[in-house]
């Protein structure tokens, strides 16, 4: 037994053997089944439910010394919730941790998929509010479950047809169902439906964590996830119809920034490492500094 | 009980089996590819692998089954010791280990339950060589198509007819292992 450090304080990663274990086991069986949300006995984090709880608990059972930690909220590092997380991990794991995608190991995610393209080597853990994607549609357990084991996913259809009847389109934007697999039905988590195709024939793995819902569950690598559509109203992919007004991206995902009262705003890339990376690289946008400019 | 008995688990547990848990995740992951794991060194018959899946997956709310020349008292007073797990017989055991021949035949293995797919038996085969090279794998986790010399192929095709349900499958040979979940399809070739 090495004493790392001064005294430690915490077991390795903050959980205790006998959990990790448990959460082992269950991460296992998910990737056994794809998209299949496996039970599993969620523990008191010390962070309120709604901030990651499950995705922590899922990083805490993956991460190994040898790691790089990369969080991020909406697609930022620099948020409340991805800098505690962050902090978190670096004092109980003594992980080293990165803003960059690329060099990140592992990822823990709260509503966003990275715009850079995720690698072979890498684990994307997302942090997941309600798991169950029939939960709106039928709030019992008993009856949902039912629903995954028959292959009974018409209501799912039933609501998509709805949007269609009442707004002319898909309107549902986040959280957007996709079927696993051909087999189960699966809530991406609240993603917008921008990031739905980057979850398909991933080369990372993706494990999904929720902690007040205790459920657990995953795709493999290169697993077939297809956004849920009809013929005539097949899927489409939105994002605000603007480039990054940071560093002009085109093709990434952008927030909406209100800049004062008399209608000024922005859009600016939410993934806040590729938009950073892309200004270093001399790239500007209409509200823009250049590098040089903003050097002085 | 001997002296070997209180040794061979982990040194450094949350460490070693936190290693241990990444190169069975990979494996799991991506069905077919092989990985060296250390850090147990446990009694005859069982490998070094054999131990260090056991350390890392199985604990006292294990159920475990030990079949055929594994089931020896040198092996169950190192497991009662660094593990704990109550032993059982195939019907009820969450985990199983043993060579393929003696977990045979494994229709007796849970499947789980069609409302619970997860509440299945995973087994450790141990292997006495691990190679890419025999039925071919095909499935979530991998690209294209990967090998694996299977000990059969015929039960792992019944298996795969089942999902979701089914049991899952962890290789151990020496130091090394890999992972063949019940999503993968199997063909001899």
């Amino acid at each position: 037994m090495t004493m790392s450090h001064d005294a430690q304080a915490y077991n390795f990663a903050y959980l205790d053997e006998q959990t990790k274990r448990m959460i082992r086991r269950a991460i296992l069986k998910s990737l056994a089944v794809p998209g299949y949300q496996v039970p599993f006995a969620s523990r008191e984090m010390p962070m309120p439910y709604g901030w990651g709880t499950g995705g922590v608990q899922v990083t805490a059972a993956c991460l190994v010394p040898e790691d790089r930690l990369k969080v991020i909220d909406q697609g930022a590092d620099d948020t409340t919730n991805a800098v505690s997380i962050r902090k978190f991990f670096a004092r109980t794991a003594q992980v080293a941790t990165t803003e960059r995608t690329q060099e990140a190991t592992l990822i823990q995610t709260r509503h966003r998929i990275p715009e850079t393209p995720l690698t072979e080597g890498q684990i994307l853990v997302y942090q997941v509010p309600i798991p169950e994607p029939l939960r709106f549609l039928e709030p019992r357990e008993t009856e949902t479950r039912k629903m995954h084991e028959l292959e009974e996913y018409g209501l799912m259809h039933v609501k998509l047809y709805e949007d269609i009847a009442r707004h002319g389109q898909i309107a549902t934007s986040y959280a957007y169902p996709v079927k696993v697999e051909g087999r189960y039905v699966m809530d991406p988590s609240p993603i917008p439906k921008f990031d739905n195709p980057k979850l398909g024939q991933s080369p990372a793995i993706q494990l999904f964590g929720a902690g007040r819902e205790q459920r657990i569950y995953a795709l493999p690598p290169f697993t077939d996830v297809v956004s849920l559509d009809f013929d005539d109203y097949p899927f489409a992919s939105s994002k605000a119809p603007h480039d990054c007004d940071l560093c002009g991206a085109r093709q990434s995902y952008l927030d909406e920034v209100i800049t004062d009262d008399r209608g000024g705003r922005m859009f600016v890339c939410s993934d806040t490492d590729f938009c950073a990376s892309r200004q270093a690289q001399g790239k500007v946008g209409r509200l823009g500094v250049g590098q040089a400019e903003g050097a002085k | 009980m001997s002296a070997h008995t209180l040794s061979g688990g982990f040194a450094d547990a949350p460490i070693q089996s936190a290693r241990a848990f990444r190169a069975l995740l990979e494996a799991m992951a991506r069905p077919g590819t092989i990985h060296a794991v250390t850090g147990a060194q446990p009694p005859a018959p069982l490998s070094v692998a054999a131990g260090v899946a056991l350390l890392t997956l199985c604990d006292g709310t294990t159920p475990l089954h030990l079949a055929g020349t594994s089931d020896r008292p040198e092996v169950r007073d190192w497991l009662a010791f660094h593990i704990g797990a109550p032993l059982v017989g195939p019907q009820e055991a969450a985990l199983a280990l043993g060579r393929w021949e003696d977990l045979a035949p494994v229709n007796r293995f849970r499947i789980g339950l069609p409302d619970y797919p997860d509440r299945s038996a995973t087994l450790i085969v141990e292997m006495d060589r691990l190679t890419n090279h025999g039925p071919a794998l095909t499935g979530p986790g991998i690209e294209t198509a990967t090998w694996l010399n299977l000990p059969e192929t015929a039960a792992f095709q019944a298996n795969r007819a089942l999902f979701p349900l089914g049991f899952d499958t962890i290789f151990t040979c020496g130091d090394r292992i890999a992972a063949l979940p019940r999503s993968t399809r199997v063909e001899a070739v």
